[in-house]
């Protein structure tokens, strides 16, 4: 299958991208990883006229820490994502996202950038920029602004980032010692992607009850979701199972999952349950609870 | 068109190609290197299995303008001095194949793998090999032979690095 014709470039600073999407509005596309993009184009869901293609512009991928943050480079390959120290350290539900992503190969290829601008509703990462409370910096011709998760995803593969615009870098703020954070998922046994995926970041007090709890779930409606009412379940509780099963109770009647050959609501609703209870349970227990 | 450079198999190509050519098509179409097949065409059979750069990616997902100025090692390029790769043999002593059509993709992510893990173990191999699909063996002995390769390339010290 060969995509329709398109022209390509692949400029070398941020400053020629943007004025090639200016130049081109609504034609052009950003090419990262590819591994979104061309699979829609060779089935021709996607034509567009105009490739910009990200790889050539230095100092888009790479991680590292700096004040209170982690800021990961948007062209980070999943496969450098789940071998990173500081992103097992740090974020532990990120590599726990990015290790289960596809397979070796496309873990090779695809990048966080490419994902999160792409935000197809049964993607991973989306969910963990949700619980993480990460901000996304993007560059445009007006200059930088930094965009909350939570105002980034806006409906089913429908981003705020604007067509001239480019997303550069994802910064997620830091744990403190008292933090955990854990992203479990059961996937479709073909594709890969997220029948259910929970992302649960759970902060304790020195006396072991709930300080702050973010739990966000993908790939049950059309884009993933923070889940405020399990949150507050948590929130000045000891993380016991048995508040753990409530909030996981309270996670699964928030979803919207649709009937399909996976199977029934009821099922679905399930899945987010026994998914939300073990990404809870893994977060309490890297919390030191 | 675009003019690309890229190296295949240590040998310096440049090209003019459209920009929607696939990698696996410029391989196979324009350098007949036919041992890279194309299988399911939607990166998921892993048939198409190439390294570029030393990382294992599926060409068919990979536009030929986005190796340019990579290298490129297909199945026809791991044999030195006639002698097969470990993995190449591995495969044939323990029967690894039956039709083996996705056995170039099966052995390119097996260098891959085990450039990043030398020593894995079952489980390990079986998750390494998740983005290849085998309908002929039920990967058992494809696990053999990459637990044999691997074990002999220890024993060697054979580099599974290969460019």
């Amino acid at each position: 299958m060969y995509p329709a014709s398109f022209s390509y470039s692949s400029p070398t600073s941020l400053d020629d991208a943007l004025a090639l999407l200016a130049e081109h509005g609504e034609d052009a596309k950003l090419l990262a990883g590819g591994h979104s993009l061309l699979p829609l184009m060779k089935l021709r869901f996607a034509q567009p006229r105009y490739l910009v293609d990200l790889r050539r512009i230095a100092n888009l991928s790479g991680i590292e820490r700096s004040a209170g943050e982690l800021k990961i480079g948007a062209m980070s390959t999943y496969a450098a994502l789940a071998a990173s120290d500081l992103v097992r350290t740090l974020v532990p539900m990120l590599a726990d996202a990015a290790a289960q992503i596809g397979d070796p190969q496309v873990r090779n290829r695809g990048t966080i950038g490419g994902s999160l601008a792409h935000a197809d509703p049964a993607a991973d990462l989306p969910t963990v920029m949700l619980a993480a409370d990460a901000q996304m910096a993007v560059v445009g011709r007006r200059g930088t602004r930094v965009i909350p998760a939570q105002a980034f995803f806006v409906g089913m593969l429908t981003t705020s980032l604007a067509p001239d615009e480019v997303l550069t870098e994802i910064r997620i703020p830091l744990a403190d010692a008292r933090e955990g954070s854990a992203y479990d998922k059961c996937r479709h046994p073909a594709s890969r992607f997220a029948l259910v995926g929970v992302a649960a970041s759970i902060r304790l007090a020195a006396d072991g009850t709930v300080l702050h709890a973010r739990i966000a779930v993908g790939g049950m409606g059309p884009m993933a979701v923070r889940v405020a009412g399990a949150e507050a379940a948590l929130k000045g509780h000891a993380p016991t199972a048995e508040v753990r099963h409530a909030a996981a109770a309270l996670v699964a009647a928030a979803v919207d999952p649709q009937e399909d050959l996976q199977g029934t609501v009821a099922y679905k609703r399930n899945l987010a349950q026994v998914y939300a209870e073990r990404a809870l349970a893994s977060a309490v227990h890297r919390a030191g609870g | 068109m675009a003019q690309i450079t890229v190296t295949v198999n240590g040998t310096t190509e440049h090209h003019d190609v459209e920009p929607r050519t696939l990698l696996v098509h410029f391989l196979r179409e324009r350098l007949s290197l036919t041992g890279t097949h194309v299988g399911c065409d939607t990166s998921q059979c892993g048939a198409c299995t190439v390294l570029l750069d030393g990382a294992s990616v599926k060409s068919c997902t990979v536009l030929a303008v986005q190796a340019d100025g990579a290298s490129i090692t297909t199945i026809e390029g791991i044999a030195k001095d006639g002698q097969y790769h470990p993995l190449q043999t591995a495969f044939w002593e323990q029967h690894g194949l039956q039709c083996g059509f996705c056995t170039p993709g099966m052995i390119m992510s097996s260098i891959d793998l085990l450039r990043r893990n030398p020593s894995p173990s079952e489980a390990e191999i079986r998750a390494g090999l998740e983005g290849n699909i085998c309908r002929c063996t039920g990967y058992h002995n494809i696990v053999n032979a990459v637990a044999a390769a691997a074990e002999q390339m220890r024993a060697a010290a054979t580099p599974a690095h290969v460019n």
